[in-house]
């Protein structure tokens, strides 16, 4: 059997059948499914302790009718004021407005007070905000002496949408994406980012350890004598390659599953507010848009995944087999200290971090100057270009950028090679980057 | 036929020469003893030689072949530095070791069966590495060396961290696999083992080759013609006659050095006459250690003196 085949075998096997492998596999998946059932069961719950608002209007110009609303109760109170500060929290309310004397219609701003049980959030003194505002210009409207049907008249609402979606259109030039592509492509280049940051991380880290664990235990001089260092090396990069593949194989397949079973388990999805919100804007747009939800499907299955699959494969391969390489590179270096390997690997995630930055830069200019330089410099061309695909780039570029990527892969697997080579027989010698510059040219 | 050769062989590491024209050859079926006190380019020799790094000039030749890819298989390279992975089970650690070596699947099982019954490590055979003690470790790191039937073995410093059960055990092994052909050189600073172990010798100083003979005639070209004898009659009583000075006497024994124009059997006649009789008389050979330390420190004497 081929010998980096052999060195492959080992570091798959022996990582796959490690409890801990098992553990992080199966764990992951249910701790995402426990997250999204604890965020469940917790927001069910704050739904149910909804605030009690306890008005007191000085001029009482507002009606109970105009205080009605959905979420929460805003009752009206005719208390003096004095004595409900005092007593509002053992009436069962939990926030008192003040409402002062109104004055005239030409204020524009209303200074209303409040007193809480509890400290408020944002959001909840936005809402009461915006439920005063609301109410104070229906009352303001009643008393004025504008005329209500010219005012509705003056509502706006602008909704742009792609002449291309239509039939009527087919003889047209032009782009025949949907808005909502535009949202989706931005979902899925992030997701793909994304996904690209915690694999270079996860397991150009593995690589690193493995390397300095072969060092520390002195095995590796027992292993070069058998085969060459760049086998070793590539071995070991192929087969945790193949572990990370094999994890996301079984998180794509579990995942969805308890996904799934803990939105049943907490009682069907409509109990949490967040998505009882989520489908009725799903909803509502379903109501101003019937087609909408096909629309949705319709660009889903227009984006051309035959395109962006095999090439986010490339650049998955690619930035794994750079990046762990060179985490191979600085493992070999470290050796035993762990805070030398924080400093070497610096060069590594910075590069990460940047493209990582980039992204959004990406999303708002997909052919912009920077998105172009990102997707050609292949330490950031693994994270960049696939973020961009959704925004279909030029083929050339594609082309272009997977040329990079490859004599990317090449030019740093052979830097990292020479660092290795020299690096995992060097004991006790504090590394610099300046040292690592002379190892690559070392003679054999 | 020699099972390796050393030809002029240069290596340079930056400003740093770590061996200097080095060649030595060793005979098949010998145990060799490559021998050299620290930073003498002992451990690079050995990693050239075990296809690890590349010699800057000069060849190696392994049974009249110039290295290449495939004598790595050929040789055992146990390390100074021992090293296993701590969490593999024992078997296939060296399964994985042997195949590494270019053996298939079934003969590499096949020869580590034999192994641990010969070694009497059957048990083991699931055992993590981490859960054996360190001589147990050591036996394992032996079979990883000798598990793919090599032709030549090379031990670096084999019997550090062994007790002597172990180190008996390891050197009964060791003979018996000479005693099959296999040539091996055992690199050490243990002077005592070479001479009870080795054929042959080659010193090394800073990466340049000192000596190389077999250690008998090692020893006997640095002999001192220091000859030991003892008498009937304490020293004190009798003196030396000119030719022969003392070094050192002990009640009835004493050590003396035969000056240039003499022989020992003069001193003998002469004794006799005086009607001394003796009851034991033998030359003194250096031990390697000494001819080791002289030749070392004179090496590096010459070299500061080189240096103004």
């Amino acid at each position: 059997m081929n010998k980096t085949l052999l060195i492959i075998k080992r570091e798959y096997v022996s990582r796959v059948l490690k409890k801990s492998f098992l553990l992080v596999t199966l764990l992951t998946p249910l701790g995402i499914g426990l997250v999204i059932f604890l965020a469940g069961l917790f927001a069910a719950k704050g739904s149910q302790s909804t605030k009690r608002i306890v008005v007191k209007d000085e001029s009482a110009m507002l009606s109970p009718k105009a205080l009605e609303g959905k979420e929460i109760t805003y009752e009206l109170s005719n208390e003096l004021l004095d004595s409900l500060k005092k007593n509002y929290v053992d009436k069962g309310y939990d926030i008192l407005v003040h409402v002062p004397p109104y004055v005239d219609d030409t204020v524009a701003t209303h200074q209303i007070s409040y007193f809480s049980k509890e400290k408020l959030s944002l959001l909840q003194i936005e809402k009461i905000e915006e439920k005063m505002e609301n109410v104070f210009r229906d009352y303001k409207l009643e008393h004025s002496t504008l005329d209500k049907v010219a005012l509705k008249k003056l509502d706006v609402n602008v909704k742009l949408e792609n002449a291309m979606l239509s039939e009527n259109n087919k003889d047209a030039v032009g782009d025949k994406s949907s808005k909502f592509s535009s949202a989706i492509a931005s979902g899925l280049s992030y997701g793909m980012g994304f996904l690209m940051y915690i694999v270079i991380f996860v397991f150009g880290s593995m690589v690193m350890r493995s390397v300095m664990e072969e060092k520390i235990n002195r095995i590796v001089e027992v292993m070069i004598s058998s085969v060459k260092p760049f086998q070793l090396m590539l071995g070991k990069i192929i087969g945790v390659g193949l572990v990370g593949l094999t994890q996301l194989a079984i998180w794509m397949i579990i995942i969805p599953i308890i996904v799934t079973v803990a939105s049943v388990a907490m009682g069907g999805p409509t109990t949490s507010p967040e998505m009882a919100q989520t489908t009725e804007a799903i909803q509502k747009i379903q109501q101003e848009n019937p087609e909408v939800m096909q629309v949705f499907l319709k660009e889903l299955s227009s984006i051309n995944w035959a395109l962006i699959l095999p090439v986010f494969v490339i650049f998955f391969l690619g930035g794994y087999f750079i990046y762990s390489s060179l985490f191979a590179a600085v493992g070999s270096a470290v050796g035993d200290d762990l805070g030398d390997s924080q400093q070497l690997m610096m060069p590594l995630t910075i590069p990460v971090i940047l493209a990582m930055v980039m992204i959004p830069a990406v999303f708002t200019n997909p052919n912009g100057p920077l998105a172009v330089f990102g997707s050609m410099f292949p330490l950031f061309s693994p994270i960049i270009m696939p973020a961009r695909l959704p925004f279909e780039p030029p083929i050339w570029q594609i082309a272009l950028s997977i040329f990079f990527l490859v004599a990317g892969v090449i030019f740093f697997t052979w830097v990292a090679a020479r660092i290795y080579r020299v690096g995992i027989l060097m004991y006790g010698k504090k590394v610099t980057f300046k040292e690592l510059g002379k190892w690559m040219f070392y003679k054999d | 036929m020699n099972i390796l050769s050393i030809e002029n062989v240069r290596k340079v590491f930056h400003n740093y020469v770590a061996l200097d024209q080095a060649s030595f050859d060793v005979r098949k079926g010998s145990i060799f003893g490559l021998l050299g006190p620290n930073g003498a380019g002992k451990t690079t020799l050995i990693r050239i030689i075990t296809g690890i790094t590349r010699a800057d000039e000069g060849q190696i030749l392994l049974d009249g072949v110039p290295l290449n890819t495939h004598h790595p298989n050929e040789i055992g390279y146990m390390p100074e530095e021992r090293g296993l992975y701590k969490k593999m089970k024992v078997a296939e650690q060296l399964m994985y070791l042997a195949q590494l070596k270019g053996m298939s699947h079934d003969d590499a099982k096949q020869s580590i069966r034999r192994w641990f019954e010969r070694l009497g490590m059957q048990d083991w055979w699931n055992k993590k590495i981490e859960e054996l003690s360190k001589g147990m470790q050591q036996k394992v790191q032996f079979v990883a060396t000798v598990a793919h039937n090599p032709k030549l073995l090379i031990l670096d410093e084999p019997f550090t961290g062994l007790d002597p059960l172990n180190a008996d055990l390891l050197k009964d092994e060791i003979y018996q696999l000479n005693q099959q052909g296999v040539s091996i050189i055992f690199s050490t600073h243990r002077m005592e083992q070479v001479e009870e172990i080795c054929n042959d010798i080659v010193l090394i100083n800073k990466g340049k080759i000192l000596i190389n003979d077999s250690v008998a005639a090692v020893r006997n070209q640095f002999k001192e013609h220091k000859f030991i004898i003892s008498t009937d009659r304490p020293a004190s009583e009798w003196s030396l006659p000119s030719g022969f000075s003392a070094d050192g006497s002990l009640g009835n024994v004493t050590t003396f050095k035969v000056e240039a124009g003499s022989h020992s059997n003069e001193l003998l006649s002469y004794l006799i006459n005086q009607g001394i009789s003796i009851q034991s008389f033998q030359e003194v050979l250096p031990g390697l250690n000494e001819i080791f330390i002289k030749l070392v420190t004179e090496a590096s004497h010459s070299q500061t003196n080189a240096q103004p």
